[in-house]
């Protein structure tokens, strides 16, 4: 039990990272990012390449993810998205926008990359034992690398001019506007830091779980419940959200047998969602 | 008035081509036949997704409820070996039945939250599918469901039993269908229900100050989707036969949005032109199957920056407005056209 726990404490900090990414780009634009789990997906093959066949190190390949996932989520931003905004009629049509990308990308890493599963090396195979809990090396890396990167984006988005606009942008559009903000270039900025932060939790996830270019899709949904357990479009809730879906998995995996698990999961989901309907720390609004 | 008429006679000449004018040409023909059933079902389960949309949620759920159809109808036959014709709106009632349980909790939630969790009803049904072993034996599936058998009152034979191999029963059987999905979907949008759902896509507030009962407008367009879902798995479980737990995926669920959209949301006829033009088209582009998913992609894309409003949304005459101005500066150039006409 205290095993699960602890995995799931780990395990949690590096959803946290893939929960804030999908927070910070709804927040900003008001779209859920479907395409966050190929995203994720990519950072993952990456590290796979470059890492895993070529032995770079490995922190130099997540700064790559986090350059390579920037460029892609900017494309997005202004190509896609900004287009598309000012001319469509009703808003639900974001969502297929959102969907398209999503299987855009999937299906690119699928005729790049291929239907097989992959791994990478370990980066040390040492494991700790502290009172009868096995930690290896491996996860204590992930941990700290994520932790790292949450307060470097906390730091980010609460001291920053950019961040404060755009935290400006995700209360009031229109008045940030007015104050002389470059809505444009935020937008860009936030959708790149979203999908930077997806592709380093990819690239990290990398090092325990399979790579294979249909991950995206299970880990679009696990982001959307932590978002729904957490609240969307705020930054606490996703990161407790991501806590919340970590300990639930470690604990569920580990005492339930099978696909059962997540069928919990999913109605305990909903359960809470009838209870409080926002998220555990939504705001109205969204 | 004139272009009224037209437009009714129109309608009623698609009408009758695909009831009676297709199965005529193409009568020996199974694989063209083949596409028109499937299409037809898709339509149908379309049309249900259309009417959530109408109330300004996005539903992609609907996988979940024509899995549901798919097993309930499967399950019917096989194990109880029920008449299909009773099966059919059996199941359309049991995935209408679940629907409203589920949709009287998940309703109430605004915006994104409605539409993520509808996504992970998808995964939960499969997975449901895939546990409950007693029922459904999980993930072997239902396989050599029976092909529907006659429908008699006494010694009188309505419908005859279906032939194996035959596949123009199937296209009479889904087409009409269709037609009845249709009319009653057309008979529920221009009537009060209907125009009280619109209401809500516009301002949920405005309609309960006005004194709409929103929980039941939404919940009588949800359990309608659902059910529809119902009937499109059913007949789908059916006509292929087997059934499995990764029968229907998160990605056929998005396909049936897509077909809203490619239509055009705002009409109703958006989603059947939607899902018939892609099947068709899809199955003329066979040779680059591998690429399906990713084509579909691009055609997502590519259709909400060029057409964000469907293909419905296209004038066929001279365009009297500017291409990237804002809605009110076309309903301006509207209004000024009538008022141009009134004065002739």
């Amino acid at each position: 039990m205290p095993q699960m726990i602890v995995n799931g404490l780990m395990l949690g900090m590096s959803y946290a990272l893939i929960a804030l990414g999908l927070t910070l780009i709804f927040g900003i634009m008001n779209i859920i990012n479907f395409a966050h789990g190929q995203m994720c997906m990519i950072g993952s093959f990456i590290v796979y390449y470059l890492y895993g066949v070529l032995h770079w190190n490995f922190f130099l390949t997540l700064i790559i993810c986090i350059l390579v996932l920037a460029l892609v989520g900017a494309f997005f931003e202004r190509f896609f998205f900004r287009r598309f905004l000012r001319l469509s009629l009703r808003e639900e049509s974001s969502m297929l926008l959102a969907i398209g990308t999503a299987l855009l990308l999937e299906n690119i890493a699928l005729i790049s990359f291929g239907e097989k599963h992959r791994g990478v090396p370990p980066l040390n195979d040492h494991i700790f034992n502290i009172a009868g809990i096995y930690i290896p090396t491996n996860r204590i890396i992930i941990f700290a690398v994520s932790i790292v990167l949450i307060i470097a984006l906390l730091l980010f988005i609460q001291r920053t001019r950019y961040g404060l606009a755009m935290r400006a942008l995700a209360q009031d559009r229109e008045v940030t506007f007015l104050m002389g903000v470059d809505i444009d270039k935020i937008s860009m900025m936030g959708f790149a830091i979203g999908a930077s932060l997806a592709g380093v939790a990819g690239g990290l996830l990398a090092l325990i779980f399979p790579i294979f270019s249909g991950s995206g899709g299970t880990l679009s949904i696990k982001a959307f419940i932590m978002i729904m357990i957490g609240g969307a479009g705020v930054v606490p809730g996703a990161i407790i959200g991501g806590f919340i879906l970590g300990m639930l998995e470690s604990i569920g995996y580990g005492l339930i047998p099978g696909s059962v698990t997540y069928l919990l999961i999913l109605s305990a989901v909903i359960l809470l969602l009838i209870i409080r309907p926002l998220g555990i720390m939504g705001k109205p609004g969204y | 008035m004139k272009i009224v008429i037209n437009k009714k006679i129109a309608i009623l000449i698609i009408g009758l081509l695909y009831t009676i004018g297709y199965p005529l040409i193409f009568r020996h023909n199974n694989y063209i036949l083949n596409i028109a059933i499937s299409a037809s079902i898709l339509s149908v389960i379309s049309l249900g997704v259309w009417l959530v949309f109408v109330i300004g949620r996005i539903n992609i759920g609907q996988g979940a409820f024509v899995l549901i159809g798919a097993y309930t109808t499967a399950i019917l036959l096989v194990k109880f070996n029920l008449s299909f014709w009773l099966c059919l709106p059996i199941s359309g009632f049991i995935a209408g039945l679940l629907g409203f349980l589920i949709g009287i909790p998940i309703l109430r939630l605004k915006g994104v939250y409605f539409d993520m969790l509808t996504l992970c009803l998808t995964e939960a049904a499969m997975l449901a599918m895939l546990n409950l072993n007693f029922l459904t034996q999980g993930a072997r599936g239902i396989m050599n469901i029976p092909i529907p058998g006659d429908l008699k009152i006494g010694s009188f034979t309505i419908i005859p039993a279906f032939k194996p191999g035959n596949y123009l029963s199937f296209y009479y059987l889904t087409a009409i269908i269709l037609i009845i999905t249709i009319l009653a979907i057309w008979r529920l949008y221009s009537s009060r229900i209907g125009w009280n759902l619109q209401t809500l896509r516009q301002s949920d507030t405005l309609a309960l100050s006005s004194g709409i009962n929103i929980a039941k407008y939404r919940l009588i367009s949800y359990t309608i989707c659902c059910f529809l879902g119902g009937i499109g798995g059913s007949l789908f479980a059916v006509y292929v036969q087997s059934v499995f737990p990764t029968s229907f995926k998160v990605i056929d669920s998005i396909y049936y949005m897509l077909y809203c959209f490619l239509g055009g949301l705002n009409y109703l006829m958006g989603p059947i032109l939607g899902a018939f033009l892609l099947t068709f088209s899809f199955e003329g582009l066979r040779f680059i199957q591998k690429y399906q998913e990713g084509i579909y992609a691009c055609l997502m894309i590519i259709f909400m920056i060029w057409l964000p409003n469907g293909l419905m949304s296209l004038k066929l005459k001279k365009r009297t407005t500017f291409k990237n101005q804002p809605y009110h500066r076309n309903i301006q150039a509207y209004v000024l056209e009538i008022v141009k006409k009134f004065k002739e």
